[in-house]
């Protein structure tokens, strides 16, 4: 290939334009002559959109598949799987709280594909008309019979299904024993909300949700996580005021602070408690004795999905018990189906933080679809996130 | 008649633009703040003043955000001011074009990204380990309303700085020389030449400011962790959490209307200040 095949001089460029623009050469000889032709389908193959795609054995899903999830809550490497196989990527939106989802889905458009609501909740989501009953024709990667049945039976509402079970967990706190001076590790709510208040003052994070937090307030008192008592909520609120100088900041994204040290203490949920305990041991998950939070997970489709079928592949995808024991093993969020802890090692399903003692676990409650819709609820949390 | 068609298409695209994304939904949120949360939130159609009633559980929002706004404003003025001055006045017009690009160099990058890193800079191995080194111990910074603070000043400063850069910049600079010739000092010149011909551009940028810093919610969401409550944080919240959307509406309509009154109040003294002239405007 001889030197100046690769450029053309400014000159020689409008030449051709001119001739070009006359009629005396074609399109195809200018393009090729000037090297346009070459520049656009490299800039082509710079978009994606513009990409050929392959073809798939399970037949064409789109270029992409929308979720909306919780935060640190799947395997990367798997979405990357996901991609490769079906040509779909998968974007990932992040809440922290199941109250921000049903705002989206109430607003419409929310353009989701697939999400994960809570167990409490899709009793709400039905009979809002939000979600639409699964072909589990499309999800052979379903088992039914494999999920371990309190955590797989809130996706079934009058029989119909309307989600499959992701993970199940429960919500206790994470504390950075490090900063106890030598004082014992703390095991119940009451010890978190006086922590607070006193040696933790300025370190301690809530969730930015009103089912835990509010819940996790009501148990200080040791009435139940669920309560929409009116009497109830007011003693809950007044301990959220109180404690509320003393808070590092209300959000459900804590690991960040943790890590790093700006917080020593958050309500937490297991995978996260994990993930940070794995990292950095003096970071300890605690479940209060008093009770708390035990919760379930679901794959659901909203109404109107737009990529409907990248949304049945992906879930079949992550239900495949190989693809979801990596999940399990890069989150630490406990699975209820049996075929994928098969597949797991020994250490982690011994894991006092992902399978608490039955005493701590007997305690538990699963939150009540009241909570999700009582208005003093709902009002009590935004109340104390704005005084 | 053929001068009203010409103009009625000139102003038709924006006519229609205001009509429906600013006219039309005021109205909705006006109907729906007399209305009432729905069983499972949004909204349902009622009319009641309940919704205004209510609105004193939100106080601390309102004033954190009359507090703060001024506040930001105000600041971002004070550390505007010297450097559009020096851009205008002083700078040689070598380096004048390549520091005003500098200064447009953060809008390149979002505004939720420049957020993130504050919080590294402001968080407990930021700013407060550097002071820690130097004995003065446990600083916190992160989630307090300084931290907003800096976040809003340094978000909205360019808005600052170009307006009152302009005005700098046209103004004739053999007044300063005259001022100079008739025996005046470089500061009373300053004082009696430059401020007051600045004022349009101090007028144009404080409003750009202040009325963006009235709605924000995204630097207090990032860099207040959830504790500095702006009103548009507690409208996100009405809507996106708490799902009311009638409570919400009588929120917005209330910083609407706080909006309208402060920025006439402050558009007559601005006037007043600037001897009735007429040429102060947006932009």
């Amino acid at each position: 290939m001889s030197k100046d095949d690769g450029t053309i001089s400014k000159k020689r460029f409008m030449e051709e334009f001119r001739r070009y623009q006359k009629g005396s050469v074609t399109r195809r000889h200018f393009l090729g002559v000037t090297g346009l032709g070459v520049a656009s389908a490299v800039m082509g193959a710079a978009v994606p959109g513009l990409r050929p795609r392959p073809a798939w054995a399970a037949g064409d899903i789109g270029d992409r598949v929308i979720l909306a999830t919780w935060p640190n809550y799947h395997d990367e490497a798997n979405f990357d799987a996901f991609t490769e196989a079906t040509g779909a990527h998968v974007q990932v939106n992040v809440f922290g709280s199941n109250e921000e989802m049903l705002a989206k889905l109430q607003a419409g458009g929310s353009g989701w594909d697939v999400f994960v609501p809570t167990n409490y909740t899709i009793t709400t989501y039905v009979d809002e008309d939000l979600i639409i009953p699964l072909d589990t024709s499309k999800l052979s990667n379903y088992d039914a019979g494999s999920f371990e049945q309190r955590f797989s039976d809130a996706g079934s509402v009058n029989g119909t299904l309307y989600a499959v079970p992701k993970n199940w967990g429960t919500t206790g706190y994470a504390i950075n024993t490090g900063k106890l001076d030598g004082a014992p590790t703390p095991t119940t709510w009451k010890e978190f909300w006086d922590l607070t208040m006193g040696a933790y003052s300025g370190r301690t994070m809530v969730h930015d949700y009103q089912l835990t937090t509010i819940g996790n307030a009501l148990k200080y008192f040791g009435y139940s996580f669920n309560s929409v008592d009116e009497k109830e909520l007011a003693d809950a609120e007044k301990l959220l005021l109180d404690a509320k100088p003393h808070l590092f900041a209300i959000s459900s994204d804590y690991q960040p602070p943790m890590r790093n040290g700006d917080a020593w203490m958050t309500m937490c949920w297991t995978g996260d408690g994990k993930q940070m305990n794995v990292d950095m041991p003096e970071i300890v998950y605690v479940l209060g004795k008093e009770g708390g939070e035990l919760w379930s997970d679901y794959y659901a489709i909203p109404k109107g999905a737009p990529h409907m079928d990248a949304a049945y592949a992906l879930i079949n995808f992550l239900l495949d018990p190989a693809v979801n024991a990596k999940e399990v093993l890069a989150h630490g969020y406990p699975s209820a189906d049996a075929r994928t802890n098969a597949l797991l090692p020994k250490e982690l399903l011994e894991d006092p933080i992902l399978y608490p003692a039955a005493d701590l676990l007997s305690a538990l409650e699963f939150g009540a679809a009241a909570t999700l819709t009582d208005p003093n609820r709902a009002e009590l949390l935004a109340r104390f996130k704005s005084a | 008649m053929r001068q009203l068609g010409r103009n009625g298409v000139l102003l038709a695209p924006a006519g229609i633009w205001l009509l429906v994304m600013l006219v039309l939904p005021l109205v909705v949120v006006f109907i729906f703040s007399f209305g009432e949360r729905g069983a499972a939130g949004g909204y349902v159609p009622a009319l009641t003043l309940e919704q205004y009633a209510n609105l004193p559980a939100r106080w601390t929002a309102f004033k954190n955000t009359l507090i703060l706004a001024p506040l930001g404003t105000v600041a971002a003025l004070l550390i505007a001011y010297p450097l559009a001055y020096y851009l205008a006045v002083r700078c040689s017009p070598k380096w004048r074009t390549t520091l005003l690009i500098l200064v447009i160099v953060p809008f390149w990058t979002s505004i939720l990204i420049r957020s993130y890193a504050w919080i590294f800079i402001l968080g407990g191995r930021g700013i407060p380990a550097l002071l820690a080194m130097v004995g003065i111990d446990d600083v916190r910074l992160i989630n307090t309303p300084f931290a907003v603070l800096v976040g809003i000043v340094y978000g909205y400063l360019p808005l600052m700085v170009f307006p009152i850069f302009v005005s700098l910049d046209k103004l004739d600079k053999r007044l300063l020389e005259a001022s100079s010739d008739l025996g005046s000092t470089p500061l009373r010149t300053f004082w009696q030449v430059t401020l007051p011909l600045s004022v349009p551009g101090v007028a144009t940028g404080c409003m750009l400011v202040f009325i963006l810093l009235m709605g924000e919610f995204l630097i207090p969401a990032i860099l207040g962790g959830g504790k500095v409550f702006f009103v548009g944080n507690a409208l996100v919240d009405l809507f996106l959490q708490s799902r009311n959307w009638a409570f919400g509406s009588a929120v917005a309509m209330t910083l609407v209307i706080i909006m309208l009154v402060t920025v006439t109040v402050y558009m007559k003294f601005i006037s007043r200040l600037g001897g009735q002239r007429d040429d102060i405007s947006l932009m």
